[in-house]
């Protein structure tokens, strides 16, 4: 466990782990785990979200974290709408801003949203009154993901403070190296990225972590190890050569594996290229938790929705409130009607 | 207009040297006596507790007509400029279609003059349609009235074509002004840095604009054409300048009110007001930009106003365009950041927005001399205001500076005898 007490949630929107205190961090992993037990019951619901509208409003191709959004979304019994820019009117050119203002006055709670764009979720939040997931945006963060992979990082080992863990591959496009970055370091862990120096700027050392371009330097000291999907449009932009290359360098072979720790903890956000940056051996033997940050992402997802809702909800409440109290005072005009 | 007088007031001619407490008299469009003038004048302006200046020049405004009116005009943008002090603006070629011909700066000027606020004095293309590869018709261009080219908004990339531009604009005598970005490290939205690998945004380094001001003054070296740094943003930038102004090679530079009082730190909410090219940089490149001022590297100062409508604006960080408007804020910004704080004294940045600019585009205007055109600012240095783009003039409200609280700003500008602007209820 961490050492930081859990700090009760009040925030509408979820954008980025960089604004959360490990407080809040660890507040959202604690409501994960009660809603976790959800999953084993035989009727996998709760009426948490009863009455309420989730839109998953995504700009990009998303398989894993969309149905993880949506299964969460329908465990808390809310109803779930799916909207992806393709064949809808974004293709006609209407802006962000616009089609989330319109999806909004059909009377919609929570907005998730992936888009390819970072800051994305950060405008859409200062334009809707409902809540505002991120559910990644462009190469900033992806929140939800890097609080399942802590979650499942403290499942394994039981705490997240002075772990040593290693991020490995495209660092530099990767939101879900930032997320976990920020979360982990909070959390007390030790972060070390590990790329080429075309993918791994040095700023990140600037960002707590440390920054290492020889995998097999660190290899043998790291508790976990986080492999990050090889995006192949890469090599066109000159960042590495050839996928053999970067295999060679920064894929997690089985003969690389063989110098790790002997409790080492692989991790993957997934989807995975088998044989790239990831051997089948190792991505399915008994030291992955590749599939356990799966069903993981689903807790936490739940327990996101559930947190953004009653924080909106007691925010709305507190409006109301507000504006009882200024309508019972009678205004100047009103009295000469009631003498 | 027969007659102006302007009385009571603090002279500053950086021409002519100290400051002068005197009145201005001018006649037909004519500066006709600076000292003590006795004597009835069709209108006197009482402008005690006042600075006036020679007419404040703006070399570097976008004022995105034709092809964006809905951004900004020929009217609009001038209207701006006098309100903000200016009797003269240099506009960017960037419009659709692009400033790039003969008949372009003909209509420039002459939509300008009908207009009748600010002098607005075209730029044009370096290149035919800015592409960056065959020179633009600068000689007919020239003939008209461009005062300066450049291809504005970008560099020209292909050093061969650069070369020529440098040998051609030379042998007309004319300034080439460079958007200085080399293109194969332009693909950001901010500067490259921490806070671009924080917010994931992909960043345009410090090199992209040192490559190309080193690569300029190599090509230029042997060709001695007259060479001009467009707003300058980086350390590296300012030191290539210095550098090359102690060799005694013909360069100036601009700096713009942003980049002097703003850091890419200011990027981190994403809000697209504060992305402009060249992008804020560090608080080390603002230091620098100020240190370049202090001794002289930069020479003078520009707004680089780039108006954008609200639509465009209002996008993701990196899909909005770049640029921020600045005619009726930078005087009172580049107090702020030079003058309150101590670095150059009202006289200098006087010269450094009259007399500078007009002699890097070869205009003999930005003096009070008796006989010279009268283009004056009437400055109040001690007037407070309060940053709100809803009262400008300009058609838009990109401005990163909303609400701030400024000491100092033009009251009254008249172009060529004429007053053109005056702060409403100050003098009547």
């Amino acid at each position: 466990m961490s050492k930081t007490a859990p700090q009760p949630w009040t925030r509408k929107h979820l954008l980025a782990l960089e604004e959360l205190s490990a407080g809040e961090i660890n507040y959202v992993l604690e409501t994960a785990r009660s809603f976790a037990e959800v999953s084993t019951r035989s009727i996998k619901k709760v009426p948490a979200l009863r009455g309420r509208v989730v839109v998953n409003l995504f700009f990009e191709d998303s398989t894993r974290t969309r149905t993880s959004f949506s299964l969460a979304a329908s465990r808390l019994s809310a109803d779930v709408i799916d909207f992806s820019a393709r064949g809808s009117s974004v293709s006609k050119g209407e802006t962000l801003i616009d089609t989330a203002r319109n999806i909004e006055a059909m009377g919609v709670d929570i907005i998730v949203l992936r888009h390819p764009a970072a800051g994305a979720a950060h405008l859409l939040s200062r334009h809707v009154r409902c809540s505002v997931i991120n559910a990644g945006d462009g190469a900033h963060e992806h929140p939800t993901q890097g609080l399942l992979d802590i979650y499942t990082i403290r499942q394994h080992f039981g705490r997240v403070e002075g772990l040593k863990v290693a991020i490995v591959g495209d660092i530099a496009n990767s939101r879900v190296a930032r997320s976990n970055l920020w979360g982990l370091r909070k959390l007390g862990a030790e972060v070390i990225l590990v790329g080429p120096p075309t993918l791994l700027p040095r700023a990140f050392e600037r960002l707590g972590a440390r920054v290492v371009h020889n995998f097999d330097e660190v290899i043998g000291e790291v508790d976990v190890i986080n492999m990050l999907r090889v995006q192949f449009e890469r090599i066109q932009s000159s960042q590495f050569p050839s996928v053999g290359e970067f295999t060679g360098l920064f894929g997690l072979t089985r003969e690389r594996f063989r110098r790790c720790k002997k409790d080492v903890f692989i991790m993957h956000p997934g989807p995975m290229n088998r044989g790239i940056e990831i051997c089948s051996e190792i991505a399915d033997g008994p030291h992955s938790g590749i599939l356990t940050q799966v069903s993981n992402g689903l807790a936490i997802r739940m327990a996101v929705l559930y947190l953004v809702s009653q924080a909106c909800e007691r925010e709305r409440a507190a409006g109301e409130a507000a504006a009882a109290v200024r309508h019972e005072r009678p205004r100047p005009a009103d009295r000469k009607h009631h003498p | 207009m027969a007659s102006l007088l302007i009385r009571n007031g603090t002279v500053l001619d950086p021409v002519r040297g100290a400051p002068l407490r005197a009145d201005v008299l001018i006649r037909d469009g004519r500066i006709a006596r600076v000292g003590d003038v006795s004597g009835p004048a069709d209108r006197v302006i009482d402008a005690a507790g006042c600075y006036v200046t020679p007419g404040l020049i703006d070399l570097h405004v976008h004022l995105r007509e034709p092809g964006d009116e809905e951004e900004e005009d020929i009217a609009s943008g001038s209207a701006a400029a006098a309100a903000g002090g200016f009797t003269t603006v240099c506009c960017m070629p960037n419009t659709r279609p692009p400033l790039d011909n003969e008949g372009q700066i003909e209509f420039v000027l002459r939509e300008a003059e009908r207009v009748g606020r600010a002098r607005v004095l075209p730029v044009g293309a370096i290149t035919r349609g800015r592409e960056g590869r065959e020179l633009a018709e600068m000689a007919r261009m020239k003939e008209r009235g461009a005062v300066a080219f450049s291809d504005d908004g970008k560099g020209v990339a292909d050093a061969a074509v650069m070369r020529k531009a440098f040998q051609y604009a030379a042998m007309l005598g004319a300034t080439i002004m460079q958007h200085c970005e080399e293109e194969s490290l332009s693909g950001g939205a901010m500067h490259a840095g921490l806070v671009s690998t924080t917010l994931g945004l992909p960043g345009i380094p410090a090199e992209a604009e040192q490559l190309m001001i080193a690569r300029d003054l190599l090509l230029n070296r042997t060709i001695g054409c007259r060479y001009h740094v467009q707003h300058i943003s980086t350390a590296g930038g300012v030191e290539l300048v210095r550098e090359a102004k102690k060799r005694g090679l013909p360069v100036s530079a601009e700096v713009t009110p942003h980049h002097l009082l703003l850091t890419d730190e200011c990027c981190r909410s994403y809000d697209t007001n504060y992305k402009m090219s060249p992008p804020l940089r560090t608080a080390g490149d603002v230091e620098a930009c100020i240190a370049g001022v202090k001794d002289g590297t930069i020479d003078c100062l520009a707004s680089d106003h780039a108006p954008h409508r609200p639509e465009e604006k209002e996008l993701e960080f990196a899909a909005a365009p770049f640029g921020v408007i600045g005619l009726e804020t930078a005087l009172g910004l580049y107090i702020k950041a030079l003058v309150e704080p101590g670095h150059i004294d009202w006289m200098t940045l006087v010269a450094m927005m009259t007399v500078n600019p007009a002699r890097i585009v070869g205009l003999n205007s930005g003096t009070l001399g008796e006989g010279a055109a009268a283009d004056v600012t009437i400055i109040d240095p001690a007037l407070v205001w309060r940053v709100d783009p809803a009262t400008f003039h300009s058609k838009s409200r990109n401005c990163p500076f909303a609400g701030w609280e400024l000491r100092g700003r033009a009251v009254a500008t008249v172009v060529e005898g004429r007053v053109c602007w005056e702060l409403p209820g100050r003098f009547r």
